[in-house]
């Protein structure tokens, strides 16, 4: 559990995927979240399934992991579909009772659960293939352009690398000192509210000292060696574009042509529409 | 009766990315009253095992009975067994948080549920045993020095007087004095009240001098379970898993190959000199 806060739902792998900018990466996603909302045919939807499929292969990440994330949101799935089952005005199906089915409410429900399965397994696709602070390294060479508008974009991306980094350590301490004080006799869970908060004292206190004592460390090692924000600052490992962030714009860009076509072509529909 | 550990397995963050095997299969024995070492490389699992024998990790597969009663079992009073099985964790420094020495130490004792005056009391013979000055008793624990806070986190594990007394690495980073003078305690404190104590270190010259049993971890197996003679035959091995026997050995060993027929099975400084004299006086002519 620990350490998968520390790489948040990073998922190691030596795949293409992995391998990207993470600036390709965000583009990509967010691209990929607005296309399900801008296209609702049949046929892009094909598209969209198709370029999942072949992104997650090329992840090397097992399928399993890609629909963990979907767990969360398990009952928003039900309820949304079970409301566009049962609401949407159509041509009745079955019915039970009072409750109707209609084929256009079966469509509903159908089309809504997939585009929130996609959007949540196209986000997964970014988190499992990229450590946060690749993330946040990408984030703030996307957000540069904002320095001219004085947003300290520099300083947000530092503030949120220290936090990412330091999750999992005040996790662990927790962890240690948890176990410490409970080898002492201690005891997390019984009582009432007030009682539990007494309880706690003997986790907090070393928790905050050490979280203090951390900080001040860090702060003393970064002006030892010399750091005084962004300005002029350059980075060990700049982030640039290569050959396979060049292959990864165009093959985004030519997802967004094929959903294009196909929404406008919207062969599938026609073919179905004819053998009907 | 003690503690005995059956087919124990323990998995870090099992069923994710980051799975790490770190006991595999161990089986141990310990009967009441022993004084056992663990050794073992870092990140052989010492740390892992001794978890177990009071319950903070659940394991993975395997049992864990203490006098005979499954840990795991239902309605098994874990409160009680962490009260007998106590231990002091690699570093706990950690643990302190009250305002001053003496009431932090009290912390144990007082969730023993025990009388005001028996904490008290507890607490003043604890502080005692691991020789930290009186003047420092009341003195808020974050002022103390590393050391000193050693102690006083040392202490507050033996104001529980527990049955079991483990300690993680108690003498990391102590100066060679006070490393002696805690474990000179300890070992005075085992021989006296008969308890288990069940000490992890790196260093062997440490455990050889105290210890009965060695317990030899490495990549998460048992690799030895023996008389710490018998284990520190096997010097060559404990060399090939990044661990040595105590410098004697070594010695006796030399001397043994340069035909001197000492007994190369002693551990401790005091003994391999009791050895050599010995030799000497019986005046033996071969020359080294
Ligand atoms: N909280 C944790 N999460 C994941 N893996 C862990 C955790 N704690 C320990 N490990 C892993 O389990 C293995 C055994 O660790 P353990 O702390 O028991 O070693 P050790 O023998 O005590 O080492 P040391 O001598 O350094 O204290 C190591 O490989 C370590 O990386
Ligand atoms: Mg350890």
């Amino acid at each position: 559990m620990l350490r998968d806060m520390t790489l948040g739902q990073y998922y190691p792998a030596d795949s293409p995927i992995h391998k990207l900018d993470p600036r390709v990466k965000l583009a990509g996603t967010i691209v990929f979240l607005i296309s399900l909302f801008c296209f609702d045919s049949v046929d892009s939807y094909i598209v969209a399934t198709l370029f999942l499929i072949f992104v997650i292969r090329l992840s090397k990440v097992p399928f399993k992991f890609m629909t963990k994330g979907l767990r969360a949101i398990i009952f928003l799935l039900i309820f949304t579909s079970l409301f566009n089952l049962f609401l949407v005005p159509g041509n009745t199906l079955v019915q039970i009772w009072k409750l109707k089915i209609t084929d256009a409410g079966l469509q509903m429900a159908i089309f809504m659960s997939v585009r929130l399965v996609y959007l949540i397994m196209g986000s997964s696709v970014m988190t499992l293939t990229t450590t946060p602070n690749d993330l946040t390294d990408g984030l703030e060479k996307a957000l540069s352009p904002l320095k001219k508008l004085k947003v300290p974009v520099h300083e947000i991306a530092m503030m949120m690398s220290i936090a990412l980094r330091f999750i999992p350590i005040l996790m662990e301490e927790t962890d240690k000192i948890m176990k410490a004080q409970m080898a002492r006799g201690a005891d997390f869970d019984s009582g009432n509210i007030i009682q539990k908060a007494k309880n706690m004292i003997p986790l907090l206190v070393p928790l905050f000292i050490s979280a203090f004592r951390r900080a001040n460390d860090l702060a003393m090692a970064m002006e030892a060696r010399g750091y005084h924000g962004g300005e002029g600052r350059t980075k060990m490992k700049p982030l640039e574009y290569k050959r396979l962030d060049y292959i990864g714009y165009l093959t985004l860009a030519a997802y967004l042509v094929l959903m294009f076509i196909a929404d406008r072509a919207v062969l599938v529909t026609r073919l179905a529409d004819r053998i009907i | 009766m003690g503690i005995e550990i059956q087919s124990l397995n323990y998995i870090y963050n099992a069923g994710t990315a980051f799975e790490k095997q770190a006991l595999k299969d161990v089986n141990l024995k310990i009967p009441d009253g022993q004084f056992i070492g663990i050794i073992g490389h870092t990140g052989s699992g010492k740390s892992t095992l001794i978890q177990h024998l009071n319950g903070l990790l659940k394991a993975t597969s395997g049992k864990v009975l203490y006098n005979g009663e499954n840990i795991y079992s239902e309605g098994f009073d874990m409160k009680k067994l962490r009260s007998n099985v106590g231990l002091v964790f690699q570093y706990p420094e950690y643990q302190l948080f009250e305002t001053d020495v003496f009431t932090d130490v009290c912390y144990g004792p007082k969730n023993l549920g025990l009388p005001a005056d028996e904490v008290k009391r507890r607490a003043a013979r604890a502080l005692k045993l691991t020789g930290l000055d009186e003047e420092l008793y009341k003195k808020s624990p974050f002022d103390l020095s590393g050391g000193q806070k050693r102690r006083a986190a040392i202490a507050g594990i033996l104001a529980m007087e527990p049955s079991v007394l483990i300690l993680d690495e108690p003498t990391a980073g102590l100066d060679p004095k006070g490393r002696d003078d805690i474990l000179d305690q300890i070992a005075a404190l085992q021989a006296e009240r008969k308890i288990t104590v069940i000490l992890v270190s790196h260093s062997m010259e440490d455990v050889a001098r105290y210890v009965q049993r060695i317990i030899v971890m490495n990549r998460g197996k048992v690799m030895y379970d023996d008389k710490p003679a018998n284990v520190f035959k096997h010097f060559r091995e404990l060399e090939r898993v990044g661990l040595s026997a105590p410098q004697v050995t070594y010695l006796m060993q030399e001397l043994h190959l340069k035909g001197w027929p000492v007994d190369t099975d002693v551990t401790t400084v005091e003994e391999a000199v009791e050895e050599i004299l010995k030799y000497c006086r019986t005046g033996s002519s071969v020359h080294a």
